[in-house]
């Protein structure tokens, strides 16, 4: 580590600061800031070196610091966040300090918060089921541990209600729970509050992990919040043996962090202002999800995104959709009638599905009967556009069937509330149950053999 | 992609921004040489020369370095190695084994700094000799041969500007660094052969000439096959949004063309795919072969997060192999998943390179990167005596923003490819797979193969392909007009094509990837299904017309329930579809008596 200080700082602007005169400086090395009149130094990183000068980009807001009389020292390392078993059930800010007035932490490793990418040879292909307790999730767009799937919403949805479900509920057959690794990007203090008072209701704080940004808070700062919740949780995962649920909120405003620096380095943008990279620099926080050969531990990602105006086509969920392996998209439709949680199950889609069910997994049926939900439900949202058009006078006898398959679907199998935690045998059940209202020739993604043993026994537990 | 080459102190490091490093001391360097950058020794390439100073692309991540450290010249320019032993590897952009990089590291990461032989130096290979002393040999000749897999017989072949007379050729195990032959050249030199090659990956391999392509590559996608099939040598783009199945299609293509040699390309996408094909092709046995799928396979995985640079490069890596199978004589295809993602990395590369961008901030020169790219697919003459004929197909995947094709990769991509296959959001959120849309995409090697098809699978497939497209044309009008009034203001004319159209579409192009009998689907067969629900539209031509015909007991006929199961039936011939059809005529044909 060099103790030289550096005095010469050419300009500060925006994030970024220039520090000129330097020597054996090193890219993305750590800089620690001390402004004149302040007790606790700030930080940044080295973002371009060229001979003797450092562009420097702060991790901390920028404001109060002067040209004169502010000190540059770089540390000879990269950002490392001390990491330990002892972080589970405290909470911390977006820059990795405790902020929950407890005890420092006494790190166990020192771990470069950038990360370095898994080898796709050392993975292992994620297919252990995890069943969140709802429904549309369960059955029809399944989640498996060392899966990576985002939930895409709207302003005003109540997307953080369904992620707080989730987190509540997941669990897996071996029974084994989840350590929970929670960050928030720039929310407002209502909504980081609010999870954590979720977290803390349910128990769950002694196995989770708190980093909280708020809007509030420095924007760079939100650049490496959520690289210090996945080495976390990388720690967590990989050495400790832990299964690991990662939730981010809200990664629209991670990228719209970026840009700011992005712009600051004046940056020739890609689409709408987006660096060129956003697709890259996603993908080092998406990609940290998975399974390991070896290793017992798993990583899951859920990051939350808020579309703006509903537009998927928008870089942020559309790189995101890209990168992840499937995506929940909140429906406002759905909230507006009441249903809870909204989940667009047409829209929605989990790449991953397929290695998560089945006998042994789920269930034998589970397969055909999503396949069949999901064409009666589709036809059911035809008919219905059809008898907006047309009236439903035009309708006959199979149509209608449909139509209130369609209604009794989204009330009664989508639609299950905030606290109801139905396990994926609940959910099948009912699945079928909703099937009897359809004729039987219309079901043809089902084997008849199926139908026979399913719908009966169905029918019979409803007699008694 | 090292070799024995040593390496020479040259430049220092003056400049690091991201994955560029501009060093200067650099006047002896060559623009593309292989240089390794700081005493971490981390693999970069000059990409640009201006006096004494180099920009060089780093392929690892250069966190750590900085002014002042050196740079060391290899005297080399970025080459892929090629012998015996690249079958069943998976490497990352530039040539490294993912298995060793494992080794080496000890650990689920990628460190950095980790030099890798592409093909194990060690290993023994049985070579078998085809020529003997004495022989007049040319550049492009085979020397010998070796088995590579259980499935691929390895063509060692004299390198490119080398020939001369055979002076000694040795036979038995060797590994492949050792030589296996010498050559006399015409002035008396003598050229040493070893089974290790290499090659630059930026530029073509030479060969004799091209041919144009007229065989199709037939690969058991009924929508693929029939309606937009592309040539053996050809060249072909999947562009789609997000969820429309871009990568599924792509491995399905993988998994059961009719290429020997199959060379995919996990170009800056997700790493549990990588790990799925990784995990699936030792276990799925190829239909041509009945072999494992891995036996013919080389997988080039460098995932999105993996250093950008080596993106770019992976590319190259890949297609440079797949010539390399080409010139023996095989038919080879390459798969790029995606190639956005590979131009993102020029683009991010040339945004540090301060150059002048062009549309959407990608760099000028995207769009002939591009056509040099797929031009390097094509049916060719090899170099050699033999006239050996070698064919690459090539097919990338194009990722466009949200879906429009308007923007400037899939753009760029449109200019050179001759199959269009046009993914569709709105047919993957109705799920019907493969989402491959019926109106937009088109081929224009089909004429080309109007020939193959009459002499290999019917005198009329052409006529019942144009047909049946037709039928899907006239059907999405019908649609339009039936949104507006209603089903009952068709006559029964425009009612039977809806209704044949319906089962084209249900019972014919919908093909479920992950089930193992629906996923391939041979030629004839496909055939035989389109023959019987054309046939329908024919013989229901003339009933349809009759005065108060009913139209539902047209549809209530048992045949027209069995042509839903049609691609169930793995073991029909083609007299068990004549057969069918007969009967459908029959029932048909009775409605009316």
């Amino acid at each position: 580590m060099s103790n030289k200080e550096y005095t010469d700082i050419s300009s500060i602007a925006g994030p970024l600061m220039v520090v000129e005169g330097v020597e054996g400086v090193k890219y993305e090395e750590l800089v620690e800031v001390n402004v004149a009149g302040e007790n606790v130094p700030r930080f940044g990183k080295v973002l371009d070196i060229a001979k003797d000068k450092a562009v420097v980009q702060m991790f901390a807001s920028t404001t109060g610091m002067t040209a004169e009389g502010t000190r540059a020292r770089f540390r000879g390392e990269t950002l490392k966040l001390g990491v330990s078993e002892d972080m589970l059930g405290r909470v911390f800010n977006g820059a990795g300090e405790v902020a929950d007035g407890g005890p420092e932490i006494v790190p166990e490793q020192r771990r470069d918060i950038a990360g370095e990418p898994i080898n796709p040879y050392s993975r292992e292909f994620p297919n252990d089921f995890i069943q969140t307790g709802v429904s549309s999730i369960d059955v029809m767009n399944t989640l498996v541990r060392g899966q990576k799937l985002p939930i895409f919403s709207g302003a005003g949805l109540p997307h953080s209600r369904l992620a707080a479900q989730i987190a509540r509920q997941a669990s897996v057959k071996d029974g084994s729970d989840f350590a929970i690794v929670f960050a928030t990007l720039g929310v407002s203090f209502e909504e980081a509050e609010y999870f954590r008072r979720e977290f803390e209701e349910a128990g769950a704080l002694e196995r989770s992990v708190l980093f909280i940004n708020t809007a509030a808070d420095p924007v760079v700062e939100r650049v490496s919040t959520p690289r210090m919740a996945l080495t976390t949780a990388e720690y967590l995962a990989f050495e400790k043996g832990k299964h690991v649920l990662v939730i981010l909120t809200d990664l629209t405003n991670y990228c719209e962090a970026l840009r700011e620096v992005s712009s600051a380095r004046k940056e020739v943008p890609g689409r709408r202002g987006y660096p060129g990279y956003l697709y890259t620099d996603l993908s080092t926080i998406y990609e940290r999800a998975g399974r390991v050969k070896g290793k017992q531990g798993t990583i899951t990602q859920i990051p939350i995104l808020t579309m703006p105006d509903d537009d998927k086509t928008h870089p942020v969920p559309d790189l995101t959709g890209y990168i992840t392996e499937g995506q929940f998209v909140v429906s406002r439709e759905l909230y507006r009638k009441g249903v809870f949680p909204p989940v667009d199950v047409q829209g929605s889609l989990s790449r991953l599905w397929s290695a998560g069910v089945g006998e042994g997994k789920t269930r034998a049926d589970h397969s055909a009967l999503k396949d069949q939900l999901f064409a009666s439900y589709a036809t059911g949202r035809e008919v219905r556009e059809l008898a907006v058009v047309l009236g439903e006078a035009s309708l006959d006898d199979t149509d209608r069937a449909h139509l209130k398959f369609a209604d009794a679907f989204e009330r009664e199998f989508v639609g299950q509330g905030e606290f109801e935690n139905r396990s994926v045998e609940e959910s099948l059940d009912l699945g079928w149950k909703l099937l009897t209202m359809l004729p039987r020739t219309s079901l043809k993604r089902v084997k008849p053999e199926q139908i026979d043993k399913h719908m009966s026994s169905v029918s019979s537990e409803e007699k008694i | 992609m090292t070799n024995e080459t040593k390496d020479i102190k040259a430049g220092v490091i003056e400049r690091v921004t991201g994955p560029l490093v501009r060093a200067n001391g650099m006047s002896e360097a060559k623009l593309y040489e292989v240089v390794k950058v700081s005493d971490e020794k981390l693999l970069g390439e000059i990409i640009e020369l201006h006096g004494d100073v180099a920009a060089i692309q780093v392929y690892e991540e250069t966190a750590g370095i900085g002014p002042g450290d050196v740079v060391y010249r290899t005297g080399r320019t970025m080459s892929a190695a090629l012998a015996p032993g690249l079958l069943e590897s998976i490497y990352d952009g530039v040539q490294r084994p993912l298995k060793d990089i494992q080794a080496a590291s000890g650990d689920c990461y990628i460190k950095r700094g980790i030099e890798a032989q592409p093909i194990d130096l060690e290993k023994k290979w049985s070579f078998k000799p085809t020529v003997k002393v004495g022989d007049k040999v040319q550049e492009g000749d085979v020397l010998g041969e070796v088995q590579e897999t259980t499935l691929i017989m390895h063509k060692v072949m004299v390198p490119p500007g080398e020939g001369g007379v055979v002076a000694t050729i040795q036979s038995g195990d060797f590994n492949v660094t050792e030589m296996i032959a010498t050559l006399t050249r015409d002035d008396d030199s003598v050229a040493s052969i070893a089974m290790l090659q290499y090659w630059p990956i930026r530029a073509a391999r030479p060969k004799t000439s091209k041919i144009f392509p007229a065989e199709p590559l037939r690969t058991g996608g009924r929508s693929i096959d029939t309606f937009f099939p592309i040539a053996k040598g050809g060249a072909g783009c999947i562009p789609g949004p997000f969820g429309a199945g871009k990568t599924v299609t792509q491995q399905s293509i993988a998994k059961f063309c009719d290429a020997e040699i199959i060379v995919y390309i996990g170009c800056g996408e997700r790493g549990n795919e990588m790990t799925e094909v990784l995990d699936e092709f030792p276990h799925l046995i190829d239909p041509n072969s009945g072999e494992p799928l891995m036996k013919r396979t080389i997988l080039i995985a460098n995932t999105s997060n993996m250093p950008v640079a080596a993106r770019e490069a992976s590319v190259y890596t890949g297609i440079t192999i797949a010539e390399y199978y080409r010139d023996m004589g095989y038919n080879v295809a390459l798969m790029a998943d995606s190639t956005s993602r590979w131009a993102e990395a020029m683009r991010e590369i040339s945004g540090r390179l301060e150059e002048m961008p062009g549309e959407e901030g990608y760099p000028a020169y995207l769009s002939s990167r591009t056509a040099e790219f797929y031009e390097r697919a094509g049916i060719v003459k090899a170099l050699g005596s033999d006239d050996r004929v070698g064919s690459l197909t090539v097919i990338g995947a194009v990722s466009p923003p949200g879906g429009d094709l308007s923007e400037p990769v899939s753009q760029a991509t449109l200019r050179v490819t001759k199959t269009f296959w046009s993914l569709d959001a709105d047919l993957a959120y109705k799920k019907h797979f493969p989402s491959i849309n019926w109106l937009n995409s088109y081929s224009l090697y089909a004429q080309n193969f109007e020939g193959y098809w009459k002499e290999q699978i019917a005198e009329d497939f052409a006529e019942v392909r144009t047909t049946a497209m037709t039928l899907l044309e006239k059907e999405s009008k019908l649609l339009e007009i039936v949104r507006l009034v209603g089903m009952e203001s068709l006559s029964n004319g425009d009612r039977l094509i809806l209704e044949v159209a319906r089962m084209i579409r249900e019972d014919f192009l919908f093909q479920n990837a992950f089930d193992k009998d629906d996923a391939y689907t041979p030629l004839e067969r496909q055939y035989g299904i389109l023959r019987s629900i054309v046939s329908i539209f024919e013989v229901a031509q003339e009933v349809i017309d009759q005065p108060e015909f009913e139209f539902a007991t047209l549809t209530a006929i048992p045949s027209f329930a069995e042509i839903a199961r049609l691609k169930d039936k793995l073991q029909w011939t083609k007299d068990d579809y004549q057969k069918f059809q007969d009967t459908l005529r029959a029932e048909i044909s009775a409605l009316i008596a």
